[in-house]
């Protein structure tokens, strides 16, 4: 045991001394690089999927860069300083989507934006995704490990006041993907498979329940078009049936890049925003997907290894949560784009059209650049 | 040495969460080797069939719009079916610069450039790029000729069959069974896009319009290969449309036509129910108008010819017409003094040729200004004495002739499903004090019971107050509907395929007698020595039950006196006309309105007897066998 701990002490030492002015800076060059060749290939997608419109591409480009330094912005703070302010953060963020319950701004059907005209609109659902695996973490990381029952309910309670708020906007891919930040926090600080399991055999039936209950037509409808798009073909499962068509037009190389048909003559939907994995999928084929899921598991690999490597319990629960959230965003999106999973509006990480999307992204990325850079020299041993 | 127990939790810590993080990338590891693998799936072993999809060869599904369901009246005579005809279609995404292909075309066929503009809006209508619009319709040989010959001009253009709407009885049945057009854009922000992505018409106005939904159907769909000119190679799969439902209606050409012509070309309204279902036997609205041409879209002129004319053809006057009922109104109002208690039968009034109220000195005059002496019920409705229904009027108040006359359907909506009735307007001093900030006067009041002042009626619902009093109080809404693939009305609104309109409340009067006294009255006014209409009476084979009645254009001043000789035409009173017949065994209720007639015994009920004719009478000019009245069985031990 001791021989471990020196040996995680001779490279922090190691790291230390050869500290380069990206260390001082607390920039993970490895994370930086994934991303800025993720945001180069996003404009590239982007500007077929778009039809060619430059506006476009200098806005996503603009919101790259806001989102960057947001992210670097981010980094400097130090994860035990963030911790501190994670009860007042949670709070805040609850109170705001209970203000969005209540005098918040409606557009197409769902009432997500808070909005004050001239000044600002935002939804405070997005800030809550970075603020979820920090209020679980910060719990948890001051609790004996694995967790104990009682703490698991009050880490679920703490889950699902937001989740609720949001699936009631409503909002159902971010209240999932807010569910999923939770619940990877509780995986990551070890609770016990046997409740893991309990929850999946308990899961069933309280889907049954949400299906009679509390999903909107609209959502069951999106259900039933993924079990059979074919049921559907003018209607709700044209979506479907387009990209699987524009996926699988285009075989293993693609047909080159501006070259897609399915996307340039319109009869891909959202071609710039969900459903862009369609016009890679079809300009490069499988093999440019086996590249975007290859910088996917990279990123995805930096940051499972800067939770192992985290020095703070807090910064290892947070950064496990945020890196596997990103997994599922991933997986979630292409998923239902190519028709293995249902319709929920979620976008492509770094490669969809949509600047709030990116700065949110961003910010978990800046998080855990903070973990990893971020460490205290023990000198007390 | 506390330090070493914290240190060895936190090793413990990092030792489970190491683990955990492990658990994760592994099953990132292998969900990422799924997507892959579907990938797989689909951009390799898939990939012909998707190829084929997205390709200049690609399967289209193409939708196919259900037939329109046919309309007939209650013999089986189509009034409404679907004609094959030829149309130019344009696609844009097969034209390219489709503006240009337009430009050509005009050329072609020697088109204006009213015609150029229109066909440009119709193609920036459709909906989806590769799906044909249709710009042209009804094409001659020639035009088709001229299209096939510069076929190699005009890329995206085709000549296609299609089923246009056709009314064979033309103007008969414009006013009821309405016709269909060209969807509109604020129609097409309100349609199921999905159903209607076949369809380019839509009902407009009548039962076209009222039962949309039961004649569109349902949209069916075929997936097609086509090449890259978009000629359908094959059909690989096919889901027929559900055809929309036909309707029989309970009109009746004959009548109608009877109707028409007992009308003969003037301006006017005839409506005629069946008491005993609530069916709409004749509903003409004269001057009317073609209703094929709304159909495929009308020429600019000729709709503004229709929409300008002073005779007005597009007004529906048995639906939209609103009129001061007159005195056909009384026969309601005596039922309401006989029921209320009010007056008796043996009531009367010196009719000096006017009424006053006491206190004041305004006359109301009788039509007859020598008056008709002393008057009781019976002679004042026979007469249509306006001083006893003055004093009628008095003695009842506005609040129980509000009450009594809304509950035959004045002043609401009387029809089952009719597209755009008007309501009319029954004053009260509710409706007064809200809409003209005024109390209710008396002399008010006096004059509604003549049918004059505020109130409004259309002639729907004055033929609906005679069903009434020919089906003592009990209400059946008139209804043009006789049933739809088999199912009545009713069935339809069980299966919540048709709205529900509740059926108002039947009249129950204190005594069922009433209703035969009243009808006898009625009768009287034909049949009676002194009766308005007895002319038309005298000559009818079987008794008629009527009370004719004057609609002011324009007002009188007191004590000035209608001269015909010196009011325009247009503006001399329109004559009414209701009735039931046979009196004793109902068949049928009709209400005439003759625009500008100014007499309505004189003029709307001669109307109103060619129209009962024509359904009553058997060939041998006698009363058909069906209608005759059986003498009640007596009950047993009555005859004792």
């Amino acid at each position: 045991m001791n021989g471990n701990f020196d040996r995680n002490l001779s490279s922090e030492d190691v790291l230390r001394r050869r500290s380069s002015l990206l260390q001082r800076l607390h920039i993970d060059g490895v994370l930086l690089l994934l991303l800025l060749l993720l945001a180069v290939g996003s404009l590239f997608i982007l500007y077929s999927a778009s039809g060619k419109n430059w506006d476009l591409l200098i806005k996503q480009a603009t919101s790259f860069s806001v989102g960057l330094v947001v992210m670097l912005v981010i980094a400097q703070f130090d994860p035990r300083f963030m911790s501190r302010w994670v009860p007042l953060a949670y709070g805040g963020g609850v109170a705001l989507l209970v203000a969005v319950e209540l005098i918040g701004h409606t557009a197409m059907g769902a009432t997500r934006w808070i909005n004050i005209p001239g000044v600002i609109r935002f939804q405070p659902s997005e800030m809550m995704k970075i603020v979820m695996p920090m209020t679980i973490a910060w719990y948890l990381a001051s609790r004996s490990l694995p967790p104990r029952f009682k703490h698991i309910v009050i880490s679920l309670a703490l889950i699902l006041v937001p989740v609720a708020l949001i699936l009631k906007q409503p909002d159902l891919g971010t209240s999932l993907l807010i569910l999923a930040s939770g619940m990877f926090v509780l995986f990551v600080a070890g609770l016990r498979w046997r409740w893991i399991i309990g929850a999946v055999a308990a899961a069933v039936p309280i889907a049954v329940a949400m299906w009679f209950f509390v999903m909107h037509d609209y959502q069951k409808r999106r259900v039933l078009t993924f079990l059979d798009p074919e049921s559907d073909p003018l209607g709700a499962g044209w979506n479907i049936i387009q990209s699987k068509a524009a996926i699988g037009s285009g075989g293993v190389f693609g047909k080159g890049w501006l070259m897609g048909t399915q996307s340039h003559l319109d009869f891909l939907p959202e071609s710039h925003t969900d459903f862009i994995i369609a016009v890679l999928g079809e300009e490069f084929g499988l093999v440019g997907i086996c590249l975007l899921l290859f910088l996917y598991l990279l990123l995805i690999g930096r940051g499972l290894f800067i939770t192992v490597r985290a020095q703070t319990l807090f910064g290892k629960l947070l950064a496990g949560s945020l890196t596997m959230t990103f997994f599922v965003y991933v997986f979630v999106n292409i998923g239902m784009v190519s028709g293995l999973l249902p319709v929920v509006g979620v976008p492509l990480p770094f490669i969809s059209y949509g600047g709030t999307s990116l700065v949110t992204l961003l910010s978990g990325f800046g998080i855990l650049m903070a973990i990893h850079t971020h460490k205290k020299w023990i000198t007390q041993v | 040495m506390p330090q070493p127990i914290r240190l060895k939790d936190h090793e413990r810590d990092a030792r489970l969460v190491r683990r955990r993080v492990f658990v994760g990338a592994v099953a990132v590891l292998l969900l990422t080797m799924l997507l892959v693998c579907w990938m797989y799936y689909l951009q390799v072993v898939q990939h012909e069939y998707h190829s084929t999809l997205a390709e200049n060869n690609r399967i289209h599904v193409q939708p196919i719009p259900p037939t329109r369901g046919l309309i007939f009246d209650r013999n089986g005579v189509v009034i409404a079916d679907n004609r094959p005809s030829f149309s130019l279609t344009v696609t844009r995404e097969r034209a390219g610069d489709w503006l240009h292909v337009l430009d050509e075309l005009v050329a072609i066929l020697e088109l204006s450039p009213e015609d150029r503009a229109l066909f440009e809006k119709r193609v920036r209508q459709g909906r989806r790029p590769f799906e044909p619009v249709p710009i042209l319709f009804e094409l001659s040989e020639e035009q088709i000729a001229r299209v096939a010959v510069n076929q190699f001009r005009l890329p995206g253009v085709e000549v296609a069959a299609q089923l246009v709407r056709h009314y064979p009885q033309r103007e008969h049945f414009a006013h009821s069974v309405g016709y269909v057009g060209r969807i509109n854009e604020q129609e097409l922000k309100n349609l199921d896009p999905v159903d209607y992505s076949g369809t380019h018409h839509i009902g407009k106005t009548g039962v076209e319009k009222f039962y949309e939904d039961l004649l569109h159907g349902g949209v069916g769909y075929e997936e097609v290969e086509t090449n890259a000119r978009g000629r359908v190679l094959r059909v690989l799969n096919r889901t027929d449309p559900q055809p929309g439902k036909d309707l029989t209606l309970h009109l009746d050409l004959h009548l109608q036509e009877a109707a028409e012509k007992a009308l003969g070309g003037r301006r006017g309204a005839v409506i005629a129910i069946d008491p005993a279902t609530g069916g709409v036997l004749a509903m003409v609205s004269q001057p009317s108008f073609n209703p094929n041409l709304f159909v495929t879209g009308i020429s600019f002129k000729d709709y503004a010819d229709l929409r300008d004319s002073i005779d007005r053809p597009l007004y529906n006057r048995v639906l939209r017409g609103l009129y001061p009922p007159g005195s056909t109104i009384k026969p309601l109002v005596a039922l309401a003094g006989l029921d209320s208690g009010v007056v008796n039968r043996s009531t009367r009034v010196f009719d000096p040729g006017f009424y006053q109220l006491p206190n004041h000195s305004h006359k109301y005059r009788n039509w007859n200004r020598n008056g008709d002496g002393w008057v009781d019920m019976e002679l004042a409705v026979q007469r249509s004495n306006d001083t006893y229904f003055y004093d009628l009027a008095n003695k009842l108040g506005i609040d129980r002739m509000h009450s009594y006359l809304s509950s035959f359907g004045i002043g609401q909506r009387v029809s089952l499903d009719m597209f755009e009735e008007s309501e009319g307007l029954m004053p009260s001093r509710e409706w007064k004090r809200t809409n003209r900030r005024q109390p209710w006067y008396p002399g008010e009041t006096l004059i509604t019971g003549i049918g004059q002042g505020f109130m409004l009626t259309t002639p729907l619902q004055l033929a609906q107050s005679m069903a009434l009093v020919a089906n003592r109080g009990q209400w059946r809404r008139p209804r043009l509907l006789k049933n739809a693939d088999g199912m009545s009305p009713e069935e339809l609104i069980a299966h919540e395929l048709l709205e529900d309109r509740p059926v108002p409340d039947d009249l129950r009067l204190r005594d069922p007698q009433i209703w035969d006294q009243v009808t006898h009255d009625m009768e009287m006014v034909m049949h009676g020595p002194r009766g308005t209409a007895r002319k038309v009476g005298d000559a009818a084979v079987y008794r008629i039950a009527g009370k004719s009645g004057t609609a002011q254009v324009v007002a009188i001043r007191q004590g000035e006196k209608y001269d015909r000789s010196k009011v325009q035409e247009r503006h001399r009173d329109h004559a009414l006309f209701v009735a039931f017949a046979p009196a004793q065994n109902p068949r049928i209720a009709v209400a005439v309105m003759v625009e500008n007639g100014e007499s309505g015994s004189g003029v709307a009920a001669p109307v109103v007897k060619q129209v009962m004719d024509a359904w009553l009478l058997g060939p041998d000019g006698q009363l058909k066998p069906e209608y005759r009245f059986n003498e009640p069985v007596s009950l047993p031990g009555a005859s004792q």
